[in-house]
């Protein structure tokens, strides 16, 4: 038994090797198979490929899976340590946005996972890069390239400052497929304490009035404000969708004091929050 | 639309190449009281008929003493007894059981057949209406036109009429055919009205109105005493306006076809055994698209398809007359409504108004007229069913969610009902008694409707699937009275309905359509009462001239003593007949007092009294056996401007009308 938990890996590996010589491109595991490619990012050593569920990058809330190739060996690193650093290069400044860590997926052998919510779409002028800085045994490198976030016809990302003076980020991150019926709504929200730091924000409290404008601004029942969650340090809610169409929901960000930092009511007079997220379908 | 036309007459065709029979001609003026039959079969030309040939079904019934209408335009009226309307009424096609597609009941079943289909319409009050299915208010079964194999019969007919108001045209022709083997009724009825005018020559704009339809009925005799008859409808009214609501429709279209097989022996225990079999498909779309100002654009189109059966027995043993009718039905509710946001880029707005409801119900009725003495009878009935409700549609069962997150995609429903009647016949007296029980199950607007919008109070309507079952306890008592010279008749009813099902506004929930004032929900009232009272007379002054009178009343409160909608007010009939012979002439008013006891939380105001006054003539004109039969009048003589309590947003009617029918029967 124990003969075997030793020779195994070696069989593998010479079954690989043998492999490889005939045919470069076989991949041992597969874990990014319902995903789509993005873009790849090298460096002499290595190359990154990045993966979304659409093949893209979106202005507002990104899921990306991330794994790196030896150039030399066609292997997926499995031992790395990662840390990524998304900047927009404006004419005038730069800054990053509100990310997540890029971690290692349970359970998997080659995949590394994060979100990365851009506030901002590219332009001509103005483009965002990806720098990876990673370990492998030791051995620091790093990766950089620009990468193209086109701006979402919808705003589901939207930058305020509140009545604090403090600038926050709101992106909608659920329902990816909104359908007519409750869905769970989950916004990320943070805080941008300077042009590189973007902290989650912990339990504050943002009101939900989702409206349709063009039937009349009608409203939907039974939904429900969005609280804190601690595990997914996200905020969840209840969203009623009563028909297809066009969504503008309607928030008002609450402190934990339950002050409103941004946002109004909507009412007969007052047609729409400043502090607003769209969806459509 | 010519083509589905072609096919519908194909359809029609084969079906009457296939099929054929018998039937023996219902016996149906035994009971005076609680059943009404109104005679709309054509044969009887210049009968006691007192409307035109040529007027619509919603017309017949309005003559009715037990039916009103409710109008939304100038076409399918929806008709209610004892003041009640669809939800709580069965209405039936010869047993079968057909549902509208419509949402907003712009389609009564009445709709889908023309006078040119049928021979009588049977009304039955309250629990002696549930032959055919559970109903509250009672039961309108609308016969088939049928021939006999009794005798030798063959005879085209043809029937035009016009009428100034609306310039609207009918024409229509028959062609009748039976042996002692085979029998076939075969008809077409085309019927077109532009917009009406109400009086003082006001056009109401969206009262037009097109429609044809075609049946066929045919019958073979294949044994002794064994008939199979097959019946086909095809009905397709288009560019219908309905001025009081805010959407018209552009089709609606029904096909409803039955096969049965009917078992006759005057001599055996079992004098009648009749099964049926029947599937029955509407399609309903409407739209405001001709609407010039509407704040969004928006298309609502249902279907409802009803497959089913019944296997009827007629027993007669000693002093009992015995009836049972065993039915099953399936039933599929489904409707869309799609809005078209004014920037074409924004994706559409949908929804599910019915969220494809699968109504399945299987039923018993047993029913026995027992012969007490020479002069009385005791008839009871009973009536017990299994309903099956199922949500089809994950859409629609996800939508009606968002109110009842836990609610489930089946439910299960028990109705029963029972009933007895006494009757005492003595001379020129005739007493009948009836106390009865019934419950409905909600409709599937009531139970799983989604932001429908009522016009008659502006509110959006959400359906509730956890109404229980509505549930009636009724009283009726009715004298009559008849001698040589006069007939009088009184009648009273009276339901007491527990779990009165009506929309209550629920302050917490958003309208949805632009410009509602807020969101009903229905819910049950604890208790509600209607009551409905008539007199009648009918006074022969001579053999040639009679004087017919009626009047009605009725009253209708829930437990919080706030009126029910639409509850006629004080409303009577006077009409002079004049009959000599081959010449026939009427004059006639009708009106109603000012509707006080009305229901403004439904959206109702005081409706003012009114009279109209319409005067009429017929003769029937013989060559050999040929017959021309012309009926003229003028409907609203002096055009009086009104509307009645049951005019939707108080539409007026029309105006003046000057209507002309000539009738060809040729044998």
């Amino acid at each position: 038994m124990k003969f075997l938990k030793y020779i195994l890996p070696a069989i593998f590996t010479l079954v690989f090797v043998s492999c490889s010589d005939d045919d470069n491109d076989i991949d041992t595991i597969d874990e990014v198979q319902d995903l789509l490619k993005v873009q790849e990012i090298s460096n002499e050593k290595h190359t990154i490929e990045i993966y979304t569920e659409t093949g893209k990058l979106v202005q507002g809330y990104n899921n990306l899976t991330i794994r790196i190739k030896d150039k030399s060996t066609q292997a997926f690193i499995e031992n790395a340590t990662i840390t990524w650093k998304p900047m927009m290069h404006m004419t005038e400044m730069a800054h990053s946005c509100p990310k997540s860590d890029l971690v290692k997926v349970s359970g998997m052998q080659t995949v590394y996972n994060g979100f990365i919510i851009f506030q901002m779409a590219e332009n001509q002028m103005e483009k965002w890069d990806l720098t990876f800085n990673y370990t492998i045994n030791g051995i620091a490198y790093e990766a950089v390239d620009f990468i193209g976030v086109p701006a979402s016809t919808k705003k589901t990302v939207t930058s305020v400052t509140g009545i604090d003076g403090v600038k926050y980020v709101l992106a909608l991150i659920e329902p990816k497929n909104p359908a007519v019926k409750i869905n769970d709504i989950t916004i990320g929200l943070f805080k941008m304490e300077n042009m590189m730091s973007f902290p989650v924000v912990e339990n504050f409290k943002i009101n939900l009035d989702p409206r349709m404008p063009s039937m009349g601004n009608h409203s939907s029942p039974n939904n429900q404000d969005l609280v804190y969650n601690a595990v997914t340090k996200l905020y969840d809610g209840k969203l009623s969708l009563t028909m297809t169409g066009y969504w503008k929901l309607n928030l008002m960000l609450r402190n934990q004091s339950n002050e409103i930092l941004k946002g109004e009511a909507v009412t007969e007079t007052n047609e729409a929050s400043t502090l607003f997220l769209e969806l459509e379908f | 639309m010519r083509r589905k036309f072609e096919i519908g007459f194909l359809v029609l065709l084969l079906f009457t190449a296939i099929i054929s029979a018998q039937e023996k001609i219902q016996d149906t003026a035994k009971i005076v009281q609680l059943r009404e039959v109104i005679v709309v079969n054509r044969e009887s030309l210049n009968n006691k008929n007192q409307v035109k040939p040529l007027a619509s079904i919603d017309e017949y019934l309005e003559k009715s003493n037990k039916i009103t209408m409710i109008k939304r335009g100038n076409y399918a009226w929806e008709p209610a007894i004892n003041n009640m309307v669809s939800d709580r009424i069965s209405v039936t096609i010869d047993g079968m059981q057909i549902f509208g597609a419509c949402t907003d009941k712009m389609d009564p079943i009445t709709s889908y057949v023309d006078v040119s289909n049928l021979s009588e319409v049977h009304v039955k009050s309250g629990q002696q209406g549930a032959e055919n299915g559970s109903t509250i208010g009672g039961g309108i079964d609308l016969k088939l036109q049928k021939g006999s194999f009794n005798k030798e019969v063959l005879n085209v007919g043809f029937d035009t009429g016009y009428e100034t108001n609306g310039n609207a045209k009918i024409v229509s022709a028959e062609l009748n055919f039976s042996n002692s083997n085979y029998f076939v009724n075969a008809d077409a009825i085309y019927r077109k009205s532009d917009n009406y005018t109400a009086g003082g020559n006001m056009e109401i704009k969206f009262s037009q109105y097109e429609k044809y339809n075609i049946s066929t009925v045919a019958g073979a005799k294949i044994s002794k005493n064994g008939v199979i008859v097959g019946a086909i409808i095809f009905d397709n009214a288009t560019n219908i306006g309905y001025p009081a609501l805010t959407m018209d429709v552009s089709s609606a279209k029904a096909l409803i076809t039955s096969v049965s097989y009917q078992y006759q022996n005057k001599n055996s225990q079992i004098s009648e055994w009749e099964t049926k079999l029947y599937m029955n498909t509407i399609t309903h779309v409407m739209d405001d698209t001709k609407r010039p100002d509407v704040p969004i654009h928006m298309d609502m189109p249902g279907w409802s398809d009803t497959y089913g059966f019944y296997s009827k027995m007629k027993v007669e043993k000693d002093k009992h007359s015995l009836l049972f009718n065993t039915n099953a039905y399936y039933n599929k509710a489904l409707a869309e409504m799609t809005m078209y946001p004014s920037d074409p880029n924004e994706n559409l707005m949908f929804m599910l108004t019915w969220p494809d409801v699968r109504t399945f119900y299987s039923g018993f009725y047993g029913e026995d007229d027992y012969k007490l003495n020479k002069n009385s009878n005791l008839k009871m009935t009973a009536r017990i069913g299994f309903q099956n409700e199922s949500i089809a549609n994950d859409f629609g069962l996800n939508s009606l969610q968002i109110f009842y997150p836990n609610l489930d995609k089946n439910q299960q429903r028990f109705l029963m009902s029972i009933s007895s009647q006494y009757q005492y016949q003595k001379n020129k007296f005739q007493f009948s008694g009836s106390v009865g029980y019934g419950e409905r199950a909600p409709s599937v607007t009531e139970a799983y409707g989604f932001y429908l919008f009522n016009s008659f109070d502006n509110y959006d309507y959400i359906g509730n699937p956890y109404l229980n079952n509505e549930k009636s306890l009724e009283f009726n008592a009715a004298v009559n009275y008849t001698s040589k010279k006069f007939n009088l008749g009184v009648e009273g009813s009276y339901f007491y309905i527990s779990e009165y099902i009506i929309g209550k506004l629920n302050p917490n929930y958003d309208r949805m359509t632009i410009g509602a004032d807020g969101v009903k929900v229905y819910t049950a009232l604890d208790n509600a009462t209607i009551f409905t009272a008539n007199f009648s007379s009918e006074y022969s002054i001579s053999d040639a001239i009679r004087l017919d009178g009626l009047i009605g009343y009725s009253l209708g409160k829930g437990n919080d003593n706030d009126n029910l909608p639409l509850i006629s007010p004080l409303n009577y009939r006077l009409m002079l007949r004049y009959k000599n012979n081959l010449f026939d002439a009427e004059f006639g008013m009708s009106g109603a007092e000012k509707q006080y006891n009305y229901s403004s939380v439904y959206g109702e105001d005081a409706t003012n009294a009114y009279t109209v006054v319409n005067a009429n003539a017929s003769y029937a004109f013989y060559k050999g056996e040929n017959k021309i039969f012309v009926k003229t009048g003028v409907e609203n003589i002096f055009d009086r401007y009104y509307s009645t309590f049951a005019d939707w947003k108080n539409i007026p009617r029309m105006g003046r009308n000057i209507f002309i029918n000539v009738s060809f029967v040729i044998k």
